[in-house]
């Protein structure tokens, strides 16, 4: 696994194939495109609080405009944003250090599957700014509207979105395979499966869901495209071909994608919170056979997004049961990850923080999925802004908390510096309270019927009236809660060059990452890891300190490599 | 939550609301209760309190208990939830009660155009009465409706009757309602549908009897009945 010899020089440095510069490399796209779209969500929200007015920064946002800036927000947000930092970034991280390798099993595999991003990520952008804007026609780009120019007024746009999500696809797909081979073949000797950090195993499942989930997407994409532009007619009614087939293959893909990105941030949530109580994972085998569980229910649920489509309404019942069914395995991961809380000793550090709001947040986004998996209750609240603040309240923690939950754990070791702490705690609670300013306003306009989607609800006059100051409300929550990352991105910047020197292990945690210097040198530790014990060895009896690492060096290099 | 619903005019609606408002007693109830636990875990063993954490791995179903249970009940639960919601949708989408008449909305991007079947409650006979983005019923008459879209998809969404249903181009979708209380309300299309899609709404103006004849009357094309 040596590969330190041929290490490239000077500028070439940026084609490294060290996993965790790859990792670095996708924190820091992720995060530039997070600027992005959440900047997109400040031009919809100040088109929803005042409708066609002159905004500073945004000019007039007519509704085509907005139609992009809805389908770019929600396609970046996932994709560009969630998957390239949870799975490309902490799993890239993650995943050497903590099973005890010195790099991926694919080392240029890697590498390839970040310039893929990345070239994924400039084709997306570049759709900005050709004729006609972005992909306007939904995240979920359902055909005929994605499939004719015409319907949106958007050509190329499209083409771009297409190219790009499908490059997208493929780099996570590689991303997968190396995270597999690497956690299946080279874990340190002593290190069961059973023995995994909760986080690599939530990396494998994702990885897993990914692969089995994207084909019918991937083929999805290509009849589209081909419809498009070589005259077939997959989704097109009038030559034989059903616009139903698309949300089928889509959906088949969306909903284990919702898992595929909430697992990698419920494992990093498990981290944090064992080494911030100082107490041992509360089940952990129950925890990775439900995540297991879930992982094969999420095939079975996607026709769910589908209640009220026009699929044969017998479809429903079995379809809202797996739903109500694949609530129980995450009931059971909620429970056991607040039962770890139990009987604790907490230090609140910013990732404490960010942890603990990421399981209170999303047990409104779980609960609050009941409604939307009830088909008949479906019926009301399909395609309103109850489903709009359902989703916000399972994905905002699921990525921007947890992310932020696993940047203030791990910044220490990813750059040998720790981040300012009491600015970590005001990010904190600003971030939180104005998230919930933003979304608690559309749930209730969801009750009251306010479709999503739409640029101007000013035109709702018979259904919306007295309403208005609820999107006010939010609006300003979203501006709030954009600012209030900038503490955050002063903060991260500053500690990269005047951060306190953080120390091997600054949180006194038992996984083997901290075994290694912070940061770690390119063949992460000075010789052979080996496991002696469980991964959350916090607080065991018998023991005078309150933490016992999982691993210990053997045979440590005469010359640091 | 009857505060924000807008106002029930169908005679489904009530059982729809009475789905949401079990689901919201039942779920938050359980909610509130789990964010109490955590709550009071987190703050009562802040390390200032609580200096040494206790280990509690739980290998043993014994020890997973106190997750298991809880987790049992909450399936009980769904369960229950499920049952009732199954029922009410059977009740809107598939036990589709007769009807005098049969309502045509054809969805186009960006308007509905109703075709009401006039005084011989015959579709496709020339009394049939087209209104552009304005559907009459009578109160108290079972309607159906055949829902089609003749460009992308749309979504037929009447918010005071607890009504949705997508129109999927190359499929005539069948549906029906009974609007219970005389009103105008508001007809809204809930499927992103390209540029014009938040423009796309209507009225749906439900009479009583009286008030529907004298529609009839009105609006019937020259050389009907």
């Amino acid at each position: 696994m040596q590969h330190g010899a041929s290490q490239p020089r000077g500028l070439w440095r940026v084609f490294s194939l060290d996993h965790k510069t790859i990792a670095k490399q996708y924190l820091l796209t992720g995060l530039v495109m997070a600027i992005v779209g959440g900047w997109l969500a400040q031009g919809m929200r100040a088109q929803l609080a005042w409708p066609y007015r002159d905004f500073p920064f945004f000019g007039l946002i007519e509704p085509g405009r907005y139609n992009a800036l809805v389908t770019m927000h929600g396609t970046i947000m996932l994709f560009w944003v969630a998957m390239p930092i949870l799975l490309g970034a902490f799993g890239n991280f993650l995943i050497p250090l903590m099973i005890g390798a010195r790099d991926m099993a694919f080392p240029r595999l890697n590498m390839l599957s970040f310039w893929t991003f990345l070239l994924s990520t400039f084709v997306l952008l570049a759709s900005f700014f050709v004729e006609a804007g972005p992909a306007a026609g939904g995240w979920t780009a359902y055909p005929p509207l994605s499939a004719v120019p015409g319907y949106t007024g958007v050509d190329l746009g499209t083409d771009l979105w297409i190219v790009a999500v499908a490059l997208e696809f493929i780099s996570v797909l590689m991303g997968g395979i190396n995270f597999l081979t690497t956690t299946i073949n080279l874990r340190a000797r002593g290190m069961r499966m059973m023995d995994l950090p909760l986080v690599v195993w939530m990396q494998l499942v994702s990885s897993v869901l990914f692969m089995l989930s994207v084909g019918p997407l991937i083929a999805g994409a290509a009849m589209l495209f081909l419809d498009r532009h070589a005259g077939s007619g997959f989704f097109d009614p009038a030559k034989g071909g059903d616009p139903l087939l698309w949300q089928h293959l889509f959906w088949f893909f969306g909903h284990p994608e919702v898992y595929v990105i909430l697992l990698p941030g419920l494992g990093i949530v498990a981290e944090v919170l064992t080494a911030g109580a100082r107490k041992t994972l509360f089940g952990y085998t129950m925890i990775v056979w439900s995540v297991i569980v879930s992982g094969l229910l999420s095939f079975l649920v996607w026709s769910h997004h589908q209640f009220v489509s026009g699929l044969d309404p017998r479809f429903a019942m079995p379809f809202a049961l797996t739903t109500i069914l694949i609530s129980v395995p995450f009931a059971v991961q909620l429970f056991a990850l607040i039962a770890t809380l139990w009987r604790g000793s907490i230090r609140y550090s910013p990732a404490m923080l960010f942890a603990v709001g990421t399981i209170a947040t999303f047990l409104v986004g779980g609960t609050t999925g009941i409604a939307l998996g009830a088909s008949a209750a479906d019926i009301y609240f399909h395609d309103t802004y109850f489903v709009v603040a359902h989703f916000h309240y399972t994905l905002f923690p699921s990525v921007i908390l947890a992310m932020h939950a696993g940047i203030y754990h791990w910044f220490p070791k990813m750059f040998g510096r720790l981040m300012h702490a009491k600015w970590g705690h005001v990010h904190f609670w600003l971030t939180f309270v104005f998230f919930h300013l933003t979304f608690i306003p559309q749930f209730l306009l969801g009750l009251a019927g306010h479709p999503r989607r739409v640029a101007d609800p000013l035109q709702f006059d018979l259904l919306l009236s007295g309403m208005q100051p609820y999107n006010l409300v939010s609006t300003i929550g979203a501006f709030c809660l954009f600012a209030a990352q900038v503490p955050f991105l002063i903060n991260f910047c500053w500690s990269l060059w005047r951060g306190k020197p953080a120390g091997a292990n600054p949180w006194r945690a038992t996984t083997i990452e901290w075994l290694a210097t912070s940061p770690p040198p390119h063949d992460n530790f000075p010789g052979e890891v080996v496991a002696v014990r469980g991964p959350y060895e916090y607080s065991t009896p018998g023991s005078e300190s309150d933490w016992l690492p999982q691993g210990k060096l053997e045979n440590a290099d005469s010359v640091a490599s | 939550m009857n505060r924000w619903l807008p106002e029930n005019a169908s005679s489904y609606g009530a059982r729809i609301d009475g789905v949401m408002e079990l689901i919201f007693w039942i779920v938050g109830a359980w909610f509130v209760l789990v964010i109490g636990v955590l709550l009071f875990f987190a703050l009562r063993y802040h390390h200032r309190w609580h200096e040494r954490a206790a280990y509690v791995p739980a290998r043993t179903l014994r020890g997973m208990a106190i997750v298991l249970v809880p987790t049992a009940v909450i399936l009980l639960f769904d369960l229950v939830i499920e049952t009732a919601s199954t029922r009410v949708w059977d009740l809107v989408k598939i036990d589709i009660p007769p009807a005098a008449q049969t309502v045509r909305v054809i969805a186009k991007q960006y308007t509905w155009t109703i075709v009401h079947p006039g005084a011989d409650n015959q579709l496709d006979t020339a009394d049939d009465i087209s209104e552009l983005n304005v559907m009459h019923v009578p109160a108290g008459e079972v309607v159906h409706f055949e829902l089609l879209s003749e460009d992308v998809i749309h979504s037929f969404f009447l918010p005071n009757l607890r009504l949705k249903q997508d129109a999927v181009p190359g499929r005539t979708i069948r549906g029906w309602f009974e609007a219970t209380r005389p009103g105008t309300y508001q007809l809204v299309c809930a499927e992103l549908c390209g540029l014009g899609h938040t423009n796309m709404r209507g009225r749906l103006v439900v009479h009583d009897a009286e008030g529907y004849r004298a529609w009839l009357g009105s609006a019937s094309p020259a050389g009907g009945k």
